[in-house]
């Protein structure tokens, strides 16, 4: 048995206005202080007031956001008594926003959270999630990233009733996205939807978006980082993040996102740049041993036009294409040209082994590493070496 | 051959355990014990506990419960799931991660901690299949 949601979406120009026709008495946003500070909650707050929904505003969302945030924001719900939980940002926020709402419906702490469990959230309150970047897809899926400060560890958690009810894309959201934020969310975007058409947890539901959304994010991510105020671009984008959110939230990300999990939570570097710094390093590991990925990552390469051929030809150009794109929109190709030091890097690379092997994303590839393997890739990335093991 | 949900196959599962070095190397700050819970169906009549005690890469206990006896131990975590479902795990059919996420095997207990010890959940299904299993079907 396998699963397939997706929230119900409302996208395009003016979408926002969406919420003056949603029912209820009362909304917790919940998002971070620059929100607030770009004006982007008053435009939602105006299409509230218009369906008669108060509104009460919780921004203090932090990058990589805490359990301890999520217990801040749960105890500020639990008195407010919204029927409406609205996460506004990136993917910290919508995270936050998704698991205030279980720790504010069911009465639990967000470690307790379990597939497993059936909580009926919906009959205290609802969720939509409204994205400010164009990467992380949370407005589509289930997922939620938290992080433990007391281990520096990020946990995946989640349940089927953290998916949202609705998700709004209104290109607004996006316009203001600095182009540094714009390459690093680009390319988490790419990286979900390449990963989650290869993963093994895939589906024939998950392949159509995942596919579509790499190659509109090829065509698109430069794009928008070279003119922020290309709105076709910008759109665009904002719909391959949420269809790659789809592809993967349904399926399963890999070994791009174990790596990108690990350092991020030891030193701390965006999530989106972390993951696709990481990608096409794991990749030439799943081409080195994994026919069943070559051939997936060729049907990609031939989809998106960037070659035809035989199978290693196309998954070798499709990677060599992955890099150009990162360096195109700033991202850096290599451990080594970020500020992290090969000292540091190296006393650091039994955490970083550890916290990826114990990632489900590991797991849920067609060729697994081991620890050793996982050190050799880090050492790879570092140094800027292709994987050739 | 050992029937699964039996005193015997809960042995011999400690005994695959405790013999995998793989399994000692990815569970070794591993501290909870489990339920493992076969549920009513088929030639399952009534539900069976498995009791496992997995401590630092070793499993320090087993033993086998009815419905009567279950307060006997008040594990970590409970995972039940029907005989069919165990047996597509054991089989490797289905992930145990996956398996858990799409409630085919359900958890209870901080998932949190198990979503950081996936390797350990993988080698414990690799320790599973050195076990000559008949299930009861």
């Amino acid at each position: 048995m396998q699963f397939f949601g997706v929230p119900f979406t409302a996208f395009g120009d003016d979408s926002l206005q969406y919420l003056n026709t949603i029912l209820g008495k009362r909304a917790l946003i919940v998002t971070d202080k620059n929100i607030v500070k770009l004006g982007l909650i008053g435009l939602i707050g105006a299409e509230l007031k218009q369906a008669n929904i108060d509104y009460m505003v919780f921004d203090e969302v932090e990058p990589d956001p805490s359990i301890q945030t999520v217990m801040k924001s749960t105890a500020i719900a639990k008195d407010y008594k919204p029927d409406w939980i609205i996460g506004v940002g990136g993917g910290s926020s919508m995270d936050t926003s998704k698991s205030t709402l279980v720790c504010y419906a069911a009465n639990i702490t967000p470690l307790d959270m379990s597939p497993s469990d059936f909580y009926n959230l919906r009959a205290t309150a609802k969720l939509i999630c409204i994205p400010t970047t164009s990467g992380t897809g949370s407005e589509a899926t289930w997922a939620i990233v938290l992080t433990d400060t007391e281990n520096e560890r990020k946990v995946g958690l989640g349940s089927y009733e953290t998916l949202p009810d609705i998700a709004i894309l209104d290109p607004r959201m996006v316009m203001s996205m600095p182009p540094q934020i714009t390459g690093d969310t680009g390319m988490d975007a790419l990286c979900h939807a390449i990963e989650g058409y290869v993963a093994t947890w895939r589906s024939i539901f998950t392949d159509g978006p995942g596919l579509v959304a790499i190659k509109v994010v090829f065509e698109n991510l430069k794009k928008a980082f070279d003119n922020g105020k290309d709105e076709d671009a910008r759109k665009m984008m904002m719909y391959a993040a949420s269809m790659a959110g789809t592809s993967f939230g349904n399926g399963m990300a890999g070994l791009g996102h174990s790596t990108g999990h690990a350092i991020g939570g030891l030193f701390h570097m965006p999530h989106g740049r972390a993951v696709g710094l990481y990608l096409p390093y794991t990749m030439e590991y799943m081409v080195n041993g994994s026919e069943e990925a070559k051939a997936r990552y060729a049907v990609i390469a031939r989809f998106c036009n960037i070659a035809q051929g035989d199978d290693k030809s196309c998954a070798l150009k499709l990677i060599a294409a992955v890099r150009d794109l990162a360096k195109n929109v700033g991202q850096p190709l290599a451990v080594k040209d970020t500020n992290i030091k090969r000292d540091a890097y190296m006393k650091a690379m039994p955490g970083l082994v550890d916290r990826a092997v114990n990632e489900a994303m590991t797991i849920a590839v067609t060729r697994v590493p081991d620890a050793e393997e996982l050190e050799k890739m880090f050492v790879c990335a570092y140094d800027g070496k292709p994987c050739d093991f | 051959m050992a029937l699964f949900g039996s005193i015997e196959w809960a042995t011999a599962f400690m005994e695959a355990v405790n013999a995998s070095k793989a399994y000692e190397d990815a569970a070794k700050t591993w501290e909870g014990d489990f339920y493992f819970i076969i549920e009513p169906g088929g030639a399952v009549k009534e539900p069976g506990y498995q009791y496992i005690d997995l401590w630092h890469g070793k499993c320090r206990k087993v033993d086998v419960v009815t419905t009567a006896t279950k307060d006997k131990y008040k594990p970590e975590f409970v995972l039940s799931a029907s005989v069919s479902t165990w047996r597509k795990v054991a089989e490797k059919k289905v992930d145990p991660i996956q398996a858990i996420v799409t409630r085919q095997l359900k958890l209870q207990g901080n998932m949190g901690k198990v979503m950081r010890a996936v390797k350990a959940a993988q080698e414990l299904v690799n320790c599973v299949t050195q076990v000559k299993t008949e299930y009861p079907e």
